[in-house]
């Protein structure tokens, strides 16, 4: 093993070197190309995606006659920005109370994200009600009535292991006794591969439309930044099962770079509404398509990569 | 679905033909796929890089064997190279004086407060005294989950709540641990970023302060090519002694596991299947590399349908079977226990070869689920002499039936069709005539 960590360590160094040659003023070879690769299929873009990138790549150097690789990386942006379309403003106005139902697998952070996202409603002069959908986790309510509380927005919640579907009721009650204009549903992290509790989401979202038929205004799917593939599999079957209308990413605040949300955006047509960045009430950001973008091409913390 | 490394090195040798050796060429060939297969199962790809490079050097040259196909030849050296790179599976290790400290570390969300829980519920049935401390102050409420899970499972805990730093909680809980007894301590820390200095440099101090035996790393299965820099930047701050895999009960390859193991050299101890508590199982290398590979798990689909099938059930199963008493009592009971071991497309991805039928069938699970409902409710709605002897439903009985359960006569007809298939199969099994399926029918 420690002949790996050295190889590792090698690599760090050969990468970046080659990389910094890369984007500098060089001309375009083989090593180009491996590098190329190398940092899409680093960033977790994927491998159909890279390879569909690097095929458009190759055909731009033909057809613009790029020679340089600071040319190239110019190149490769544009590309990667093209796949990401610029957020649409979330749609929760324009109604007496528009609903926005959070979903996602267990530790992706859709707690926290609710959190924030009340946190810069309030700023906003928003009046907020979050539904405190998670009862099953052990002390979910808790930690959101935690965050209510950073945020300044009052939680509903019923009792631990109670029906989520008839705390989202009661929520929707107590969001027009109070004249609320957004309604915020958490629900219970789940694997989209849990065909029961799969179900049990739909359920809660169809008591939602059964009283304001159509509700959810927004759906958003909160997804782990550092997940790999399996992020564009959670996409679709959260897509497939409660119409999902937007993501959040979070955890981007590490060094991972959250290469799939290119494939999710490509395949699912999913707006990235948010980006979450660390854990206080502040760390979370408008998603930005070139900043997203660029930041592929950082190489985080020193002794990283 | 990604399509299985299997189906995909078969469509590769079917155009290079039958050769008794392994060429370069076929070596070349097929490993262009491995490589895919294995970035495709977020492997990292300086991992996949060395990995190839040691399976070309054991595959080119070598002999096809006479019972395999030039790709199952390259698929089982694959297979084999993984196993040993996955390594042996790890146990803890906590001999020495008591009690041995148990150290849980790992990124926001990867599972940790959930795994401390299991661990000590499998450790009490090993016949331990496990002792949970909750050193986690800054995620809002993860006392609180870690003190309802313990009362959940009656597993004593300290807990100071959030005001004193994380180090002088885990010194004191070891210390009342001690005092009462306890021969493992488990201590739940803050989810952290392996580049928090500050964060990390709390997880030495807690080291230091409490000697952990074992300092576990909790990640994700789900982890993309970060896996790498996760599992370094803890093991090169505190010093790991293992990985516990979570959220292996999705649908994710889980391929970082190869990258943590080959940059830690740590083993794997366990793997975190479930909500339940009890969910947390024994790492297995053979069966996570195939399922990496994608080439499904035979073996973890037999171990279901052995946990899912109750013994005596089957017993009892068997000798109505020999007797040719099977009713629509024990269809029903057949078909929930086949409910229990998931859903049918799930299953399906669990056998090697199916991974292309099930693109051909395209099943699907809510289909197959409203299906086991119907049939449910269909058997629910006739009387108990109904489903000893079905031959009673007559045209007035099944549309009783039919009303009963929602749904048409025609349903029941070919529910009755079903059964009465299946009674043959039976008696055919019952009279040794077919392999027994395993672990259906012992």
């Amino acid at each position: 093993m420690t002949s790996l960590r050295k190889g590792l360590a090698r690599t760090r160094q050969s990468f970046f070197g080659r990389i910094a040659q890369a984007f500098g003023a060089t001309e375009i070879d083989e090593d180009t190309w491996d590098d190329v690769e190398a940092l899409l299929i680093q960033a977790d873009v994927g491998v159909p995606t890279t390879l569909r990138l690097m095929e458009r790549l190759k055909e731009r150097v033909r057809r613009d006659g790029i020679t340089r690789q600071d040319q190239l990386t110019e190149a490769l942006k544009d590309e990667l920005r093209k796949l990401l379309t610029e957020p649409t403003p979330l749609n929760l106005s324009g109604r007496e109370l528009s609903v926005m139902l959070i979903a996602g697998v267990n530790g992706s952070g859709k707690t926290t994200t609710i959190g924030k996202i009340a946190y810069r409603m309030r700023l906003n002069n928003r009046k907020v009600i979050i539904a405190a959908g998670d009862t099953f986790r052990a002390a979910a309510i808790d930690q959101l009535k935690l965050w209510g509380e950073r945020a300044g927005v009052p939680v509903i919640a019923g009792l631990p292991n109670s029906d989520p579907a008839a705390v989202v009721y009661d929520a929707i009650s107590a969001a027009r006794a109070r004249h609320a204009e957004v309604l915020i549903v958490d629900t219970a992290g789940r694997l989209h591969s849990n065909f029961n509790l799969m179900a049990e989401l739909v359920k809660v979202r169809d008591v939602l439309r059964k009283v304001i038929p159509d509700a959810p205004h927004e759906t958003l799917l909160v997804l782990d930044g550092t997940t790999g593939q399996n992020a564009l599999t959670q996409a679709k079957k959260f897509q497939e099962a409660i119409d999902v209308t937007g993501v959040v990413v979070t955890k981007l605040d590490s060094t991972a770079k959250g290469g799939m949300l290119f494939a999710i955006q490509q395949e699912l047509g999913l707006p990235i509404h948010y980006v979450g960045i660390g854990e206080s009430v502040y760390d979370l950001v408008f998603f930005n398509p070139a900043k997203f973008v660029d930041s592929l091409f950082e190489n985080g913390d020193e002794d990283e990569e | 679905m990604f399509e299985s490394l299997s189906d995909r090195l078969q469509d590769v040798f079917e155009q290079l033909g039958r050769k008794g050796k392994l060429t370069e060429e076929d070596v070349n060939t097929a490993l262009r796929e491995v490589r895919m297969a294995l970035l495709e199962a977020d492997v990292n790809l300086k991992v996949t890089k060395d990995f190839i490079s040691r399976v070309r050097e054991r595959a080119i040259g070598a002999e096809v064997q006479k019972s395999l196909k030039p790709s199952q030849q390259v698929i089982k050296i694959v297979h084999e190279e993984l196993i040993e790179t996955l390594g042996e599976p790890g146990r803890l290790n906590l001999s020495g004086p008591a009690p041995r400290v148990i150290m849980l570390v790992g990124l926001q969300g990867s599972g940790k407060t959930t795994t401390a829980a299991k661990l000590a519920l499998m450790l009490r049935r090993d016949g331990r005294r496990p002792w949970l401390i909750a050193c986690d102050t800054y995620r809002p409420a993860a006392v609180d989950q870690l003190v309802t899970l313990a009362k959940q499972i009656n597993m004593p805990y300290y807990e100071e709540g959030v005001s004193a730093p994380p180090p002088d909680i885990a010194v004191r809980g070891l210390a009342a641990a001690r005092e009462a007894g306890a021969t493992v301590v488990l201590i739940d820390t803050a989810g952290r970023l392996q580049i928090d200095e500050a964060m990390m440099a709390e997880l030495e101090a807690i080291r230091d302060r409490t000697q952990p035996a074992e300092i576990l790393l909790v990640a994700d299965a789900m982890t993309g090519q970060e896996a790498v820099r996760i599992a370094d930047g803890f093991n090169q701050h505190v010093g790991l002694t293992g990985l516990i895999l979570t959220k292996v009960d999705g649908d994710a390859r889980g391929g970082a596991a190869i990258s943590m193991r080959e940059v830690t050299g740590v083993p794997i101890k366990f793997l975190a299947t479930g909500e339940k508590l009890d969910a947390l199982e024994p790492f297995h290398p053979d069966r996570l590399a195939s399922r990496i590979l994608g080439m499904g798990d035979v073996l973890t689909l037999i171990e279901r349908a052995e946990q899912a099938f109750d013994e005596r059930q089957a017993a009892e199963l068997q000798r109505k079977l020999l007797k040719n008493q099977f009713t629509l009592e024990d269809f029903l009971s057949q078909l929930q226990q086949v409910k229990r071991m998931g859903p049918i497309g799930q299953i399906l991805d669990l056998l090697p070869g199916m991974g292309r039928l099930r693109q051909q069938v395209n099943i699907d699970n809510e289909d197959a689920q409203r299906q086991l409902k119907k049939v449910e409710a269909i058997i629910y709605s006739m009387t108990p002499q109904e489903r000893r002897n079905p031959k009673l439903l007559n045209a007035s009985r099944k549309r009783r039936v039919a009303q009963g359960s929602g749904t048409s006569v025609e349903d029941i007809n070919a529910l009755l069709k079903q059964f009465r298939e299946m009674q043959r199969l039976m008696k055919m099994i019952g009279k040794g005539r077919m392999p027994n399926l395993p672990g259906m029918f012992r």
